[in-house]
């Protein structure tokens, strides 16, 4: 048995299992996030929210999949046939392929890699490929013009996401994901570094196109933004990738602030409780606090978005990370 | 054996999107070979053991530079017929262009001869020890080169602040959102306690509100009136 494991086909056996056991709660969490954004919102608003599928609804997001599947797939006409099919597939792959190096637990990683955080970083500025590929190859206005604000949008916030990255990876001294949490053992990182972790929650949010910066499909005005040309499953599709990657970035948050597995304090109670449920736990508490922004704020106008980005966000934490690096290097803090 | 399967793999990838760089027909399709093209780059360093120079090379050039550059030529509306045009006019000149190039690399090649480590260098890519990547890099980057990875930066600052002087304009008549103005307005918005069943009127608020006395100054700036297109 220890020999098959050591064999290639053994190595590849096992990552597959480890693949598997990693993105099927994924997707599952994925498919009670929608349930549960419903949920949230309809308490927020006094309403009761799905209640009829199941009970309590719990079988709604499954109704809504198979609902998805039904219907038609319409690729109109002057579309550009290949790439229109590939941008959903592409902006689900890459919310998928991003949970490889994240650490659910000390040392359950599929791929614990030194440069961990710049894998997630490059992952996660791809996303908006698929967005312009699908606002482009669509070949409706509506679809073009949510798509080139998407793309103005993340590249901006991507700059300030960099440099609160920087600013943690200055207080840990590797780019190796465990090696971030496993630095937070004793204080977790949002307490010295409060307003960063702010920055990047908010960052996140436009990232990811969330409410309040959900202008590339701003109902309002663009109909439904990059993807009004979708149907059925290619449509489902997106919707899949884009909770996909608000679970993705509370991970990240949670690594990088809230301290990944680590319990709150590390005493009897709490060290009961393995470290991969105090993750799910502190990354459904960060999805929550997605839902709660959406359910609280009005939709910003895209000048107000650019200067929150560029006049805001980047000389602020561009400041910042000066300020912990003198600080660091005075007091002599520095990570060997 | 994988390594150097996925090594021929990848450079093939590689070496077919950059000819599909050139011949394709539509500029989109064009911008979407080279970032293929530098996918299988990123790879091919990867197999070199340069993990992070594979990474940065995804983030800068594929998720920031190609991203712009996708965006500009979605936008541009190009007349491939205009392209095409003279292409016979222009081919001799492009061809005297390759040729040079071609010489000058034939001279730089044949020239070159590998330094007696370079086997055991490229064996192994960082100073052993358990120093990753990064340290590797950032210790020669930061020691030696420092003057001219300083210099460097100088250079893209004042690219960056030419373009933004040949595209900045200030325009007359613009209106411009004062955030902390407005953040610190007081008093413009009073709340009130209503009793309920009698209105607003128990408490002698008129809707609509008395005309001001003296109404705001409304400009008539060209191309600013916000009046009937709502």
């Amino acid at each position: 048995m220890d020999g098959f494991l050591a064999s290639p086909i053994g190595i590849l056996a096992i990552t597959v299992a480890q693949t598997l056991a990693l993105l099927v709660p994924v997707l599952i969490a994925v498919a009670y996030l929608t349930l549960a954004e419903r949920k949230v919102l309809a308490a927020m608003q006094l309403r009761r929210g799905p209640n009829v599928v199941g009970p309590f609804g719990l079988l709604q997001p499954f109704a809504d999949a198979l609902k998805m599947l039904m219907k038609e797939t319409i690729i109109p006409s002057g579309a550009n046939r290949f790439l229109f099919v590939l941008a959903p597939m592409l902006l689900f792959m890459l919310a998928m392929i991003a949970w490889a190096v994240i650490p659910v637990q000390d040392g359950w990683a599929i791929a614990d890699i030194n440069v961990g955080i710049l894998y997630l970083f490059a992952v996660s500025s791809l996303g908006v490929y698929g967005v312009i590929i699908a606002g482009w190859a669509s070949n409706s206005k509506y679809a073009f013009l949510g798509a080139l604000r998407s793309a103005a949008q993340m590249v901006s916030y991507e700059v300030s996401i960099g440099f609160v990255i920087v600013t943690v990876l200055l207080c840990v001294g590797s780019l190796n994901l465990s090696d971030v949490v496993r630095a937070q053992e004793r204080v977790w990182f949002f307490i010295p570094l409060f307003p960063m972790f702010i920055i990047f929650f908010i960052s996140a949010l436009a990232e990811t196109n969330r409410a309040p910066f959900d202008l590339p499909e701003g109902e309002s005005e663009l109909v439904a933004g990059f993807f009004v040309e979708y149907s059925s499953m290619s449509f489902a599709l997106f919707f899949l990738g884009e909770y996909a990657n608000m679970i993705l970035m509370s991970a990240l948050t949670t690594i990088l602030f809230l301290g990944g597995w680590h319990p709150p304090m590390h005493m009897e109670p709490f060290t009961w409780i393995p470290g991969f449920v105090w993750f799910a736990l502190k990354i459904a508490l960060l999805l929550f606090v997605f839902i709660w922004v959406r359910a609280t704020f009005p939709r910003y106008r895209y000048d107000q978005l650019m200067r929150l980005g560029w006049k805001v966000f980047l000389p602020f934490s561009l400041v910042w990370l000066v300020l912990t690096a003198a600080v660091l290097k005075l007091a002599g803090w520095l990570p060997a | 054996m994988i390594a150097a399967l996925a090594f021929y793999l990848f450079a093939a990838i590689l070496i077919a999107s950059a000819v599909m760089v050139v011949t394709a027909r539509n500029p989109v399709h064009s911008v979407l070979f080279l970032i293929l093209a530098f996918f299988n780059a990123a790879a091919l360093f990867l197999i070199a053991g340069a993990e992070f120079l594979a990474m940065i090379l995804v983030i800068v050039y594929v998720g920031a530079v190609a991203v712009l550059f996708l965006f500009v030529v979605m936008m541009l509306d190009i007349d491939f017929a205009r392209l095409r045009e003279g292409f016979q006019r222009y081919a001799p000149i492009g061809a005297i262009i390759g040729g040079i190039l071609f010489l000058e690399l034939v001279f730089v090649l044949g020239s070159w001869s590998f330094s007696d480590q370079a086997s055991e260098l490229r064996l192994s890519p960082t100073p052993g020890g358990g120093v990753t990547n990064a340290e590797a890099i950032g210790r020669v980057l930061y020691t030696d080169y420092v003057y001219l990875f300083q210099a460097s930066g100088l250079v893209l600052l004042v690219a960056m602040i030419g373009a933004i002087v040949l595209t900045h304009r200030q325009r007359e008549g613009t209106k411009r959102q004062d955030i902390a103005a407005q953040v610190h307005r007081t008093g413009s918005v009073v709340l009130e306690k209503v009793p309920s069943g009698t209105g607003i009127a128990a408490l002698g608020i008129r809707r609509p509100p008395e005309p001001e006395a003296e109404p705001p100054k409304v400009t008539h700036e060209a191309g600013h009136g916000h009046e009937g297109h709502h």
